[in-house]
């Protein structure tokens, strides 16, 4: 196969990659860009192995056929609520496979270069071997953390800050180290230096991070592993690598803003992993946000009765429905409802969950069709006229004090409105705070209803109290 | 404990203090409840119902009083027709009578009933806290005021209220003009709007203009700055200039609207007129005015208390009585309002209640305790409004938000610029090929991205991540090398891109087929 038509299978592929991700900007369309990224994928593949391979098919047929096996089996095996767990360990693949391809082609010197190409060279396999490194045991961390194997505590050690400039510096001394040492053909030493530099970053990185930050940890890491693959394809001089982990990249750099503006944070503090301001640190001083007598705990069949005598219901499901599993009594719910001719619909907040859209996924599996289920931008103004709001396991997303409370240190996060409506029923384990760990003043509010309980089983019986 | 519930004796009071739902409940939290023959008949709550409930009848008034340890009634006690003694004679001491006293109005009773060594709450006097509403008495009575008033004024109204194209003309909807939007002005607001009136309203108050607005009726405002909010959620008296501004405007709506219903009243002053003869001469023929105001001599002066008149060719309606005009309902919420009451000064739903002055709204219901006068009680501590203060705090954090995006926007920019500069200025050519490709698919990411819908933020990373495994092509043209450890290192990269992009794919296609309509 000629040079030629490597390079035009490879500009087909990047524009079906390019299709792939703009098909997902509509439900309806979502499945065919689906079907464009493999074909991409196919195209790429296919020219590259004929081009470029030209023995060890055994080895390499044995890979793919295992890696599909295994691929095919965590797709099918994953729950959606462990979603969240599934991409983690899918970054720090990517994450590996650049460190492992920066040091193969380190190892393989196959074009010689020489002068400051080689230098660039040189960099460009530093950079990508370091954000890989730290790509890998960054998501293999947040794997950890969001399977609960590691606590979701944020661990702060002390003087953190000074320790990942340390890291810093040694990385690029190091970097200095081995251009200089790779132009008279040596170099692995520094390379595995910062190799376990990166790894230690990239670790150290996501244990700062506390639990409701996985999003924008997860969404990160999506935005790290694109640069990594970007990196790879300059050492490779490869612009189809190049292409994909640029928009890949910028892809994650995206996702993690719109995460960062949903929670009201600095999006280049959390790119550089620097959670400094984070409320978690002033959460001891945050009283109690009204007194324990202005609490109002309902039972199950007064929750029912308002849900049959209400016109307009917003449901606001949060991490809570995922840790209960209720999506699908929530479903029931919904179902016996809208056959009342109640209008159930659901308002999503950006950061609900473990990672962007989350909670669309969970409903999703349950069969909630998604023409019902709205962004927290889409519905927000239309709170007043909502009779009953049902928030289920979340918390800091519907705290008025982000709107009401200047010092509160969620001030100025954008936050769904349930207390605008009529009647707002949240459903709770206890009087816990949330991750902010500021208490939320909707609980004493003199329309809302608690009613505490695990989530399915408050569910279940408000469904019977429906249903008969 | 035991609770008396006696017939209300006032001729023309049809409420009564409890109700068959409400003494079930009151039963629960372990009280006996007694309930004089009869009590119920005006509010159409017959003795059987109370038997059902569990309630006895006692049919001998005296016995009914001595043996009770608390007397629920909705009047103030007063003389006993039949009985010919006063109500208060009836007590005794260490009962406790909870009813509407009015003490500000009643120094009198209070003196009374203090020398009695009872105990009184009166319902009047619950504070207008957040937690207190569903004691609120005050607040359900005005709310049956204000749809009565609209009832009322419908009743002495020639014309329809709703607007209709019919076969034998047009009608026009009726103007309704209520003043003063506090719980009867909403209510009465309500109302008419549902029977399809016009409605405007008028309020000193400019933080009511969203409830009014919120129930589709028209705000009317005075080209003046001044805020008419008083403590407790109660208006204050207006300044000369605001009040005659505020006489303008009423003298131009009252040539218009057809039923004016007016319930301004300000805690413990005789009520300020605000409809003068003039403006009822101007009103049109079979205009109608509701006064709920009438009690305190009334917004309007042509008002008669408890009486309809018609004065220059329009009614003007002075009844007192509202509440007790649609007696059913209003014992039902004054019940439950009491039950309420019983229930925060019974904790432990032992039938003990008792009077905790650490409860804020026991304290300040209770007017007499173990014949001492407690009444003013200490101002609350909570307002219903929220102080100015943090407003004004708001307002420059969120200007300084905004200016700085800009100016690190600007700092950013300069920094790509001069990274840019040196870029092209030491770079060799194949790397500057390859960097403007990078530039450019960041951008195109960066637009296409932008688009994703966010419910799909979840697919959108298991293809992406799929996707960014295209570095298995970096390890595919490293295989056919003669090193083995490259060619191992390779393989291996090989098996874990394939499980992300086989696994990538299949579980975004999997999610993408859980969406539907």
């Amino acid at each position: 196969m000629s040079q030629g038509l490597i390079n035009t299978a490879y500009i087909g592929a990047t524009i079906l990659f390019i299709l792939a991700l703009g098909g997902l900007s509509k439900q309806e369309t979502a499945r065919r860009g689906n079907y464009f990224g493999i074909i991409g994928m196919a195209i790429a593949l296919l020219a590259t192995v004929i081009g470029s391979v030209t023995e060890n098919y055994v080895l390499l047929i044995g890979a793919i056929v295992v890696g599909a096996i295994i691929g095919f089996m965590l797709a099918k095996k994953v729950a959606m609520t462990q979603m969240p767990e599934l991409v983690a360990v899918l970054h720090s693949g990517v994450g590996l496979a650049a460190v492992l391809v920066g040091y193969a082609n380190f190892l393989h010197h196959g074009t010689e270069l020489v002068g400051i190409e080689k230098s660039i060279h040189d960099v460009e396999t530093y950079l990508g071997i370091l954000i890989g490194a730290m790509t890998f045991s960054g998501s293999i961390i947040a794997y950890l953390k969001l399977s609960g194997k590691v606590g979701g505590k944020p661990l702060l050690l002390p003087a953190r800050h000074w320790l990942n400039l340390i890291l810093l510096v040694v990385a690029v001394w190091q970097g200095f180290e081995f251009v200089e040492q790779s132009a008279e053909g040596a170099g692995l030493t520094p390379l595995i230096i910062m190799t376990v530099i990166a790894l230690l970053f990239g670790i150290h990185m996501v244990m700062a991070i506390g639990g409701a930050d996985m999003p924008v940890v997860v969404s990160m890491l999506n935005s790290y592993s694109g640069w990594a693959a970007a990196a790879t394809g300059f050492m490779l001089a490869n612009d189809l690598l190049i292409v994909v982990g640029a928009l890949v990249g910028s892809s994650g750099a995206i996702l993690s803003y719109i995460m960062c503006r949903a929670m009201n944070r600095k999006f280049i503090n959390v790119i550089a992993g620097g959670f400094g301001t984070k409320p978690t640190a002033s959460s001891g001083d945050a009283g109690p946000a009204g007194s324990a007598d202005d609490i109002q705990s309902v039972d199950s069949d007064e929750v029912g009765n308002m849900l049959l005598n209400a016109k307009e219901i917003m449901i606001i499901p949060g991490y809570g429905m995922a840790v209960a599993q209720a999506q699908h009594t929530v479903y029931q719910i919904t179902k016996s409802l809208r056959e009342k001719g109640v209008n159930v619909r659901f308002g999503i907040h950006p950061v609900a969950g473990r990672m962007p859209g989350h909670m669309n996924v969970l409903l999703a599996e349950a069969k909630v069709p998604y023409d019902i289920v709205y962004e927290m931008e889409e519905i927000n103004e239309e709170f007043p006229d909502v009779d009953v709001s049902i928030v289920i396991g979340a918390n800091d997303i519907v705290n008025p004090a982000a709107k009401e409370v200047p010092d509160s240190p969620i001030a100025g996060m954008p936050v769904l409105e349930p207390w605008l409506g009529k009647t707002t029923v949240v459903l709770k384990r206890g009087m816990s705070t949330g991750y902010a760990g500021v208490d939320n003043p909707l609980f004493y509010k003199n329309n809302t209803r608690m009613l505490f309980g695990d989530a399915n089983d408050s569910l279940e019986s408000v469904y019977k109290a429906i249903a008969t | 404990m035991k609770i008396a519930i006696p017939k209300e004796i006032r001729a023309g009071e049809n409420r009564v203090a409890t109700t068959p739902e409400a003494a079930k409940q009151l039963q629960k939290l372990g009280f006996d409840i007694f309930v004089e023959s009869g009590a119920g008949a005006a509010a159409k709550f017959r003795d059987e119902d109370y038997q059902d409930a569990g309630v006895e009848i006692v049919k001998d008034i005296k016995k009914l009083w001595s043996d009770a340890d608390i007397i629920l009634k909705v009047r103030a006690p007063e003389h006993h027709p039949e009985l010919n003694i006063s109500e208060v004679d009836l007590l005794s001491e260490g009962q406790t009578i909870i009813c509407f006293i009015w003490p500000a109005q009643n120094p009198e009773m209070l003196e009374t009933l203090a020398q009695k060594k009872v105990n009184a709450l009166s319902m009047d006097m619950v504070p207008r806290i957040s937690r207190a509403q569903k004691m609120d008495a005050l607040s359900s009575m005005s709310n049956i005021g204000g749809y009565r008033a609209v009832v009322e004024a419908a009743q002495h109204f020639g014309r329809f209220f709703t607007g209709q194209i019919t076969a034998a003309g047009k009608i026009n909807p009726a103007k309704v003009l209520v003043i003063g939007a506090g719980v009867a002005g909403l209510s009465a607001i309500g109302t008419a709007k549902s029977m399809g009136a016009i409605v405007r309203a008028f309020d000193t108050r400019p933080e009511v203009k969203e409830q009014v607005e919120s129930m589709d009726a028209e705000f009317l405002m005075l080209d003046f700055e001044e805020d008419g909010s008083g403590s407790g959620g109660y208006a204050k008296t207006m300044s000369k200039e605001f009040i005659e501004a505020e006489m303008a405007l009423f003298a131009e709506q009252a040539k218009d609207v057809d039923i004016i219903v007016t319930t301004a009243l300000i805690p413990g002053k005789p009520a300020p007129e605000l409809i003068t003869e003039d403006m009822v001469k101007s009103m049109k023929e079979g205009s109608v005015i509701v006064d709920l105001a009438a009690e305190q001599g009334g917004n309007c002066k042509l008002i008669e208390k408890n009486q309809v008149v018609v004065k220059h060719g329009v009614t003007l309606i002075g009844y007192t009585d509202m509440p007790s005009r649609l007696a059913s309902q209003s014992s039902q919420l004054y019940a439950t309002n009491l039950r309420h009451l019983l229930t925060d000064m019974t904790p432990e739903k032992n039938g003990e209640a008792t009077i905790n002055f650490d409860d804020e709204v026991v304290r300040g219901a209770t007017v007499v305790k173990a014949g001492e006068i407690t009444f003013p009680p200490p101002a609350p501590k909570l307002s219903a409004k929220p102080a100015p203060k943090p407003e004004t705090k708001a307002k420059p954090a969120v200007q300084e938000e905004t200016e700085e995006p800009k100016n690190s926007s600007w700092v950013w920019m300069t920094v790509g610029a001069l990274a840019l500069i040196l870029i092209g200025a030491g770079a060799p050519a194949s790397f500057l090929s390859h960097f403007t490709v990078f530039v450019l698919a960041c951008f195109v990411g960066y637009m296409v991205i932008w688009n994703v819908t966010p419910s799909l933020h979840t697919p959108l990373m298991s293809v992406t991540n799929a996707i960014s495994s295209i570095i298995i092509i970096g390890a595919l043209i490293q295989l056919s090398t003669p090193s083995p450890w490259v060619v191992y290192l390779s393989a291996f990269a090989i098996l874990i891109t394939s499980i992300n992009i086989f696994g990538g794919f299949a579980v975004t296609q999997r999610m993408l087929a859980m969406f539907r309509k």
